[in-house]
């Protein structure tokens, strides 16, 4: 049984210009120790899916749909029963540790109040678990650094310590969201390298939600490509990187620098924008930018999926 | 080991801070009180003969400005008002330790309240934002921002004194009973600005990512505002503590009046109009020196709770 | 794929693209929309026209003068038959009339302070905020210097000192108030001086001049619009509070704060004297506030008080 699984999942937002549709059917699923990259745009809807899935969508919004997680119904349950599964068995991992960290509280208490209301913990206990775990996402004297508040330490030092506070609870899913957006190279090598540890020692499922082909290129085993709140194509990375099916994909990969590009082949940019989500076309959502369109795409393309499991919702290669 | 807060160093500065505000008040306060038409520093005025000599023993009224200036500072650096004009026989300080204790319980007294309900209300409102509890404790609040206190005085009077006579129209007599008008009226519009201050502070906060943050560590959500949201939330609130007791101080002019309460402000007024100066200067410096410090005092706790001021200032 | 099939792909695209019309808002269009959506602000704006025309044209067009002493009519409640529809004082002058022609005071008082303290606090906060540095700093220490004093008792004591002329109150009161106007403005001078469009415009050769006619003042104006009517109220309480002490205006003039005092001497026998006045007074703070509070949420919408 898939760890989670999410079946027709809608997002929306009701804003005095009207409702703004984030997320449109999403369907996808995620196994214990599977590293899955949820990719695309910004607007494209993989931040809003998760905030759905989590409960965490601001006060105007509503989702729809089902998010299983261990067969149990995540959009069914209230805070409390939330609860019971936020911070300890799927834990989330958010894009910007400035505004993430609570500037008022100093580290220590932020990052042991999860291992000790969810699993009891001492306090002596917990701070040592805490140091311990900082000390292996490699931040330098952990016992003084714990002591700080946020805004003391460096933009990489403190999405380190967001990492650690997610792993610290020893998550069975662990959702991470940009978590290298912003910091320098070497950095996002170390926290690649440890959700790969991770997911190696616990069986832990990663979703991993980037704009960084490179890095879902490195540590992802599938790869879901988002576009205007849909599923546009879904497969394993290799299938996607070799051979992406869906012109979407195939633009965005072709707008990304490569080794094994030769030089003057340059860059090519998508033309045009994404749709506006107040007022989304009726048929493939891609289609006024899509170079490969004709026109049956006026109407909404079916989801094909081959022997490999490689999805992509399109006409094209459907038979006909 | 002994962390190094930066507390110390921030409190060092803040009580550096406050010298020249000092001194600003007293320079302005003497030069007021020389420059004044009509008043017994203006050498034309014919004084009466005792309240001239009294004068004269405390302020040598001879010699030149500069010099009066510096005498008058070290009096004031001993706490030495000098005599009071309309009372012939008292001196400031003597007034003024008269009047202090009943203004200072009644100050007191009301910024505790005004502190706690309105913290209380404008949390109440903002945990259950835009629904109707929501709007009309906002409108309630607003109407106490709006009427003046000498209008709701009056009508509170008539109300719980005259018809219903459950307590004193006016008067002192430190009981409870005579307490509770000055103080709640007092503490009424404060009461709404904090209410107001809290409810936007506390909607902001709740919308900030930290808590989302916490939320997705499963915590509940009586914990995630006790602990993540009140702290950032009231901190408005304790900055405007300190222009709130200005503003209280200049308040309970009016109410001491309405409420016949021999009080320090009362002593103001009763000065102002008869032209006892130096009650009048004792007062005003006196109160703002409890400003001063107040302002100290609030800010020493706001940097306390929040540790980014005390950062900004190391580097 | 060559790049000539690109462009011949791209050319209809371009086209297409022209015919989706976006129509775009301007800040101060959007800011208007969201005014109008806050009822209380604009029922509160209609009040406020009101009793400007009230006060203005109301004593006009009543027959009673605001000193006339009716001795057939000495505190008498409001009725129709006495021609006294608010009723009348204890020296019998009309109610309705006088607290008109007080709202004359008051309220010119409150629009004519309010204008020295924002010349005072936008001139201050905007030469603060725009040399920064050391001058700010210190300019901004002396705000909150005078900040922590209390400034009743200031009033009162030029009142005292200097006697109780009309003009006197008017600066007086906005030598008080203009702190608030001159730290807003000075934060938003700042805050502009640094944004990205002035950088950019200063790149582009734009001329200082220009600069901040065309950037930083359109951006200033908001702020400054929103703490004029958040002042004006603040100044109408400051002058009812001295003249309900006996401290304001002088007579024959009369303001409401001196009317509320007189109609809190009478309120047991004739409570109209007091009533009157206080809810014209009170209808006017609750007004300008709301009306101040819709502009500041119009203008920066992030769902305040």
């Amino acid at each position: 049984m898939a760890l989670l699984e999410i079946r027709d999942l809608d997002v929306g937002f009701d804003t005095p210009e009207g409702e703004v549709h984030a997320v449109n059917r999403l369907n996808f699923s995620i196994e214990a120790g599977v590293i899955l990259g949820l990719v695309g745009e910004s607007g494209s809807g993989k931040t809003q899916s998760v905030m759905g899935i989590l409960g965490l969508l601001a006060e105007n919004g509503h989702v729809s749909g089902q998010a299983l997680f261990k067969g149990e119904d995540l959009l069914q349950m209230n805070a409390s029963e939330l609860n019971q599964h936020r911070g300890t068995e799927i834990a989330m991992i958010f894009q910007d540790p400035m505004t993430s960290l609570n500037p008022y509280l100093r580290l220590d208490r932020q990052m042991i109040e999860v291992v000790m209301h969810h699993r009891g913990m001492k306090k002596a206990a917990a701070i040592a678990k805490a140091i311990a775990m900082l000390r292996a996402v490699n931040i330098p004297d952990p016992e003084r650094i714990i002591r700080q508040y946020p805004h003391e330490l460096s933009g990489g030092m403190r999405q380190k310590v967001m990492v650690a506070m997610g792993l610290l609870s020893e998550p069975e899913l662990l959702i991470a969201d940009e978590p290298t957006a912003a910091l320098d190279v070497t950095v996002k090598v170390q926290i690649t390298h440890l959700m790969s540890t991770l997911r190696e020692k616990t069986n832990a499922a990663i979703i991993l939600i980037s704009h960084d082909l490179g890095m879902v290129a490195g540590i992802c085993d599938r790869m879901l490509v988002m576009y205007a709140g849909e599923a546009v194509e879904c497969g394993s990375v290799e299938q996607i990187y070799y051979d992406p099916k869906h012109p979407y994909t195939q633009g965005l990969l072709n707008s990304v620098p490569r080794l094994d590009r030769p030089d003057d082949s340059g860059l090519e940019a998508i033309p045009g924008n994404p749709p506006n989500l107040l007022s989304l076309p009726v048929g493939c959502k891609f289609r006024d930018r899509c170079p490969k369109a004709f026109d049956a795409c006026s109407e909404k393309p079916p989801m094909q999926v081959d022997e490999d499991k490689h999805a992509y919702r399109c006409f094209l290669g459907a038979p006909s | 080991m002994i962390q190094d807060s930066g507390m110390a160093r921030h409190a060092l500065w803040r009580l550096l801070g406050l010298i020249p505000t000092l001194f600003m008040l007293i320079t302005v306060a003497f030069f007021l009180m020389r420059v004044a038409p009509g008043g017994p520093f203006d050498s034309e005025m014919l004084l009466p003969a005792d309240i001239k000599a009294n004068l004269s023993a405390k302020y040598d009224l001879d010699e030149p400005l500069l010099q009066q200036y510096f005498r008058y500072l070290s009096q004031i650096a001993v706490l030495d008002f000098g005599p009071s004009i309309q009372y012939k026989d008292w001196t400031v300080n003597e007034l003024i330790g008269q009047g202090m204790p009943v203004s200072l319980t009644i100050g007191l007294a009301a910024m505790v309240l005004a502190f706690f309900m309105g913290t209380l209300l404008g949390i109440s409102a903002a945990l259950r934002q835009n629904t109707r509890v929501d709007y009309s404790l906002m409108g309630v609040a607003m109407l106490g921002i709006s009427i003046p206190n000498f209008v709701i005085a009056p009508i509170l009077i008539l109300l719980l004194a005259v018809y219903a006579g459950w307590l004193p129209a006016g008067g002192w007599d430190w009981s409870i009973a005579s307490m509770v008008l000055p103080v709640v009226t007092l503490a009424l519009p404060v009461t709404a600005y904090i209410a107001r201050l809290t409810r936007g502070s506390m909607i902001e906060v709740m919308h900030s990512n930290f808590i989302r943050s916490a939320r997705a560590k499963g915590l509940p959500e009586s914990v995630v505002i006790r602990r993540h949201a009140l702290r950032p939330a009231l901190l408005p609130v304790i900055s405007f503590l300190g222009p709130a007791t200005a503003g209280m101080i200049s308040g309970s002019v009016i109410i001491e009046r309405i409420f016949s309460i021999p009080g320090l402000g009362s002593y103001f007024v009763q000065g102002a109009l008869n032209r006892d100066y130096t009650l009048v200067m004792g007062v005003v410096i006196f109160y703002g020196v409890l400003i001063i410090l107040l302002n100290f005092l609030v800010d020493l706790i706001y940097a306390w709770l929040n540790p980014k001021v005390r950062y900004d200032e190391r580097s | 794929m060559t790049k000539e099939a690109d462009q011949s792909v791209v050319d209809p695209f371009a086209a297409a693209l022209e015919v989706i019309d976006v129509k775009g808002r301007s800040p101060w269009e959007d800011a208007w929309h969201r005014l109008l959506k806050n009822r209380a602000a604009v029922y509160s704006s209609f009040i406020m026209a009101a009793m400007f025309l009230m006060v203005v044209f109301g004593p006009m067009l009543i027959s009673w003068e605001p000193d006339f002493t009716d001795w057939d009519y000495t505190s008498s409640p409001p009725s129709l038959a006495s021609g006294h529809w608010f009723g009348t004082d204890a020296v019998g002058r009309d109610i309705l009339v006088r607290t008109l022609t007080g709202g004359r005071i008051s309220l010119m008082v409150g629009l004519v302070a309010t204008l020295v303290s924002l010349v005072i606090g936008v001139s201050y906060g905007a030469t603060a905020g725009y040399f920064g540095g050391t001058a700010d700093r210190i300019m901004m220490r002396i705000v909150d210097i005078i900040y922590a004093l209390p400034f009743m008792f200031f009033i009162i004591l030029l009142m005292v000192v200097f006697g109780r002329h009309i003009l006197l109150i008017f600066v007086a009161i906005g030598a008080i108030n203009w702190l608030d106007m001159a730290r807003i403005v000075r934060g938003q001078t700042l805050s502009l001086k640094n944004t990205e469009f002035v950088e950019a415009a200063k790149a582009c050769g734009v001329s200082d001049w220009d600069i901040i006619r065309r950037h930083i003042t359109p951006n200033l104006l908001g702020v400054v619009i929103v703490y004029v009517t958040l002042t004006i109220p603040q100044v109408i309480l400051v002058e009812s509070f001295l003249s309900f002490l006996g401290l304001g205006v002088q007579e024959p003039m009369s303001s409401w704060g001196a009317l509320v005092s007189d109609g809190a001497q009478d309120m047991e026998s004739a409570p109209w004297t007091l009533i009157v006045p206080s809810v014209f007074l009170t209808v006017t703070l609750y007004c300008f506030n709301y009306i101040g509070d819709g502009l500041r949420d119009a203008l920066d919408p992030k769902d305040h008080f």
